[in-house]
């Protein structure tokens, strides 16, 4: 691919970039928002007039060059408009997850020091003015949504309209300033911050250069051949990295559209409605669309139910090939023309994926299952492997190269190596400039060559040059008898059967695996529904002898599929026990993206834990939980622990030494 | 009660209360030989939420209906915008600005919710059947504009991913919410609710009493409502007047009303120790 350009040239910047495609593009949608039942549309001249009026209104509020400029809420035009805006004027946009309680909020607005906030509604008003007082940089707030505001001190306050209405009328005294911040804009200033998740102690601030994420941006666009045709649904947490890239970086190199949803609730809808031609969603989104289906699919009449399953059959037997350019024979393919017009089509058009040309999953593993149900519907599904870090990509599957067992090729201008200790390097253009006000973690993440430690453990395939994770390097261990521990593989293995929400697989050191299993309530619900199974609550159905039969069954194959693999038959878990709660980010126990705490869930279950080892068939433990609103309480559960039948290995090879 | 704030005042929380709006004078209902209500007086201010309370039988809905011009009092006159009612069929009522939503849910079924909400807008359509038929100019400019009043209240109750849901689908409580929507979408002056939590849990019912509060914030919409919920009452609640066996037995704010004696007595059973 291109080398490093040296600064960039014209397109240095993301406001840059909106010059040019308000010239380029003009009265092509830049982007939509459902709002009132209606579709409404911004050209890509008249984004740069909002994003000019905000910004000569944020310069009339004193925001100086270097400010942070804080963005909370969902995905709104408006909101996308604050980054341009912030950056133009030499500000630097940090967008907060809108979920995080008001506690995990002041820790980040107090770490970037933001003088500004720019929120979506009352809602996150209220928690940023909770924590105000510990905010010692904070400044202005202006919100979106004057909904319930009127009563509020409106001296640090202000609406964005009215801001936008400012600037406007100032225009005239302030463009001097916003051409001069403009033209100050260098290729390798501050282009976003970014507050990694991190599932280990406090977010870290990633600071990412007009040229991490413009290089970036260009390279992946060119990868997938995108334009400024596509239409992309932004429904993704704004300060998640992902929607950064694809949503402002990579609509703004291509020209293509941001359609943001009118709510949460309404996004099957609004994805049908758009029909997005380049999608992007974690594992999750997948299964629960899929999971959906079929539970849908098992309420409909006996003529519908045959015709899906017989032609889903044989989707799965040629439709992957075909999408793959493979040769498929005529009859095959006469089946499948006849299964699109049938079942295909309309099932596609109902999960809003018809006129999908690249869809993308990442973040977590994808059950083999998802992934050949949506490629055997010739959804063009790839995996690619990313991290903040990385402004997105390091790895990513290329047309017609699609397993759901690697993560792809190196992305282009990546480099790949992997460490002595088995685990993952790279280094590429899009590598995080430093961490903000935390040299430390720098330099133990990135080496003086530029060298980037994942975190996870893998290997290239030699033929292919595919990489596949094994697991996240600090967890991969070893058993008492020397054997590889690999806990998140046994687990992504037991997440893959619908019924199975999370689990949590122990054994570092022991001799022995257990797990933790949560249900997953839609699946088991609707069983239960079905099978007249009555339960009152989560912690009931979770103890329900029939569900713990079904997960036990699910356990057991998984440990006869984990037999067969000689590196990990020894993590075949022995027992297990379903746990009465649902593990949860208000509890600390997952991250605001759903990855375990590991040390978190050992420390709070050490009880669970203990008997799992001690051989006693039940458990009786009580846990604190945190509400929604940031109450707490206890719930007190007796749970049952099952032995699951393993598959005796001859001689598991110990892992060769290091 | 001497008024000695006859313009109005402001609240703690920074809501204007506004004059008079209307007022009963010495209202009394009769069901051939049964006294529903006796002898009531009382009077609802401009932007304020005015509940009426009271044990079963009381004479609430009775009341509500009086108000709503349901019901014609056989004594006693209603006072609103400052002149005495004429009797009145309920669509005049709803056409001066009254709107009301039911204790048992009275939407229609098979429709959806926008159109159930549409509903609400009957009184701001003024194209004809031929109009409306052939959807000539004017009915279909009127019919946007319509569309929009509805939708800014399906935006504000939050209630957009169940838009083209039929009702007869949703569950209890967002039905109760539907029902609210359909009588903001009248733009109404006054609204009545006539137990707008009965029969839902409590997540349902904090839900609502939000959604009561900013209707009353946003819009200015006076309200006067019937509930049973005394939590729910008195913490909404501007003044309250309370109901039994037909009779006024108390009237004032929610701390007054808790600490008045009559009221503890007919509520909780006088106390045998």
């Amino acid at each position: 691919m291109a080398p490093t350009s040296g600064d960039g040239g014209a397109c240095a910047s993301i406001p840059a970039l909106l010059d040019r495609n308000a010239t380029r593009f003009g009265s092509r949608p830049a982007y939509r928002e459902k709002e009132f039942g209606i579709w409404q549309t911004w050209s890509w001249a008249e984004a740069k007039e909002e994003i000019e009026a905000f910004a000569l209104g944020l310069l009339g509020l004193g925001v100086e060059k270097g400010d942070f400029i804080a963005i909370i809420g969902s995905n709104r035009p408006h909101l996308y408009w604050v980054f341009p805006a912030a950056q133009m004027i030499g500000a630097i946009p940090v967008p907060v997850y809108q979920d995080s309680a008001a506690e995990e909020m002041a820790y980040v607005l107090d770490h970037c020091g933001a003088r500004f906030v720019v929120a979506e509604d009352q809602e996150q008003v209220d928690k940023v003015i909770e924590v105000q007082d510990r905010l010692h940089q904070f400044e202005h707030m202006v919100y979106l949504d004057p909904r319930g505001m009127r009563k509020y001190d409106h001296g640090k306050l202000h609406e964005y309209a009215k801001v936008q209405e400012e600037g406007r009328a100032a225009r005239a005294g302030r463009q001097a300033e916003l051409d001069a911040r403009k033209a100050a804009i260098r290729w390798e200033d501050v282009c976003v911050m970014l507050y990694t998740s991190g599932t280990t102690g406090k977010p870290k601030g990633v600071v990412l250069s007009n040229r991490n994420v413009i290089e970036t941006s260009r390279n992946s666009c060119d990868f997938d051949k995108l334009g400024p045709g596509e239409d992309v649904v932004a429904y993704l947490p704004m300060a998640w990295v992902g929607d950064f890239i694809f949503s402002i970086g990579q609509a703004a190199w291509s020209g293509f559209c941001v359609n943001c949803p009118e709510s949460e609730e309404t996004l099957l809808t609004d994805l049908r409605e758009i029909g997005p031609t380049y999608f992007f969603g974690p594992p999750r989104v997948f299964e629960s669309q899929l999971t959906q289906v079929m539970i849908r699919m098992e309420d409909a009449g006996r003529l519908k139910k045959w015709l899906f399953h017989r032609y889903m059959a044989h989707a799965r037997k040629v439709g992957g090939r075909i999408l793959d350019g493979k040769p498929v024979g005529a009859w095959d393919r006469f089946q499948y023309w006849l299964g699109d017009l049938l079942v295909y089509a309309p099932l596609k058009n109902t999960l809003g994926l018809s006129r999908v040309r690249v869809g993308y999953t990442a973040g977590e593993a994808i059950g083999p299952e998802i992934f050949d149900f949506y490629r055997s519907l010739r959804i063009n599904l790839k995996q690619l492997y990313g991290q903040t870090e990385a402004s997105v990509f390091i790895t990513q599957q290329p047309d017609g190269e699609v397993r759901s067992d690697t993560v792809g090729v190196a992305s282009p201008g990546v480099e790949l190596k992997i460490g002595e200790t088995g685990e993952v390097y790279y280094r590429s253009p899009g590598v995080f400039e430093y961490y903000y006000k935390n040299e430390e973690s720098t330099a133990s993440t990135k080496d003086p060559e530029g060298w980037v430690a994942t975190g996870d453990a893998g290997f290239i395939e030699e033929e292919t040059g595919h990489l596949r994770i094994i697991d996240r390097a600090k967890d991969v261990g070893k058993m008492a008898d020397g054997t590889l521990f690999a806990p998140k593989y046994v687990e992504n293995k037991l997440k893959f059967y619908p019924n199975i929400l999370e689990a949590v697989v122990f054994g570092n050191g022991r001799s022995e695996c257990t797990a933790f299993i949560n249900i997953d309530l839609n699946a088991v619900g609707n069983w239960a529904e079905r099978n007249n199974i009555a339960y009152s609550s989560y912690q009931e159905l979770a103890g329900h002898p029939k569900v713990m039969e079904t997960v036990q069954s699910h356990v057991e194959e998984v440990n006869a599929s984990l037999a067969e693999d000689e590196m990990l038959s020894g993590c075949q878990v022995h027992r297990f026990v379903i746990l009465h709660k649902e593990l949860d980010a208000d509890d600390g126990e997952i991250t605001r993206t759903r990855k375990v705490r590991r040390r978190t869930v050992e420390e709070k279950y050490h009880d669970i834990i203990a008997a799992l080892y001690d051989g006693s068939d039940k458990v009786s433990t009580r846990t604190e939980v945190t509400y929604e609103d940031g109450r707490k309480g206890y719930i007190s559960a007796t749970l049952e622990i099952r032995d699951a039948k393993t598959v005796p290995v001859a001689a598991p090879k110990p892992v060769a030494a290091e | 009660m001497p008024d000695t704030q006859q313009d109005g005042y402001m609240t703690a929380d920074g809501r204007r209360i506004g004059p008079v709006v209307m007022e009963m004078r010495n209202i009394t209902l009769r069901f051939g030989g049964v006294v529903a209500i006796k002898d009531i007086s009382f009077d609802i201010r401009e932007g304020e939420i005015r509940a009426i309370i009271g044990p079963n039988g009381a004479g609430k809905s009775s009341m509500l209906n009086v108000i709503s011009g349901f019901y014609k009092p056989q004594e006693g006159e209603v006072i609103y915008k400052g002149a005495r009612r004429p009797p009145m069929k309920p669509y005049q009522v709803a056409r001066d600005g009254i709107a009301r939503t039911f204790q048992n849910i009275a939407l229609f079924e098979g429709m959806t919710v926008l159109d159930n909400v549409m509903t609400g807008r009957l009184n701001h359509m003024r194209s004809g059947l031929l109009g409306q038929a052939f959807w000539w100019a004017g009915a279909q400019k009127e019919e946007v504009a319509n569309r929009e009043v509805a939708e800014k209240v399906i935006d504000f109750l939050e209630i957009q991913n169940i838009r083209k849901t039929p009702v007869s689908r949703l569950p209890y409580g967002l039905k109760k919410r539907v029902e609210l929507a359909r009588a903001l979408a009248a733009e109404p002056k006054i609204l009545l609710l006539d137990e707008p939590m009965a029969g839902m849990n409590v997540e349902e019912k904090e839900d609502m009493c939000r959604f009561i509060l900013d209707v009353n914030d946003e819009f200015g919409t006076t309200i006067a409502l019937i509930e049973h919920d005394m939590g729910v009452v008195m913490d909404l609640s501007d003044r309250v007047v309370v109901m039994d066996y037909g009779k006024k037995i108390g009237d004032g704010t929610p701390d007054e009303v808790r600490a008045n004696q009559e009221v503890i007595d007919a509520y909780l059973g006088v106390a045998h120790d």
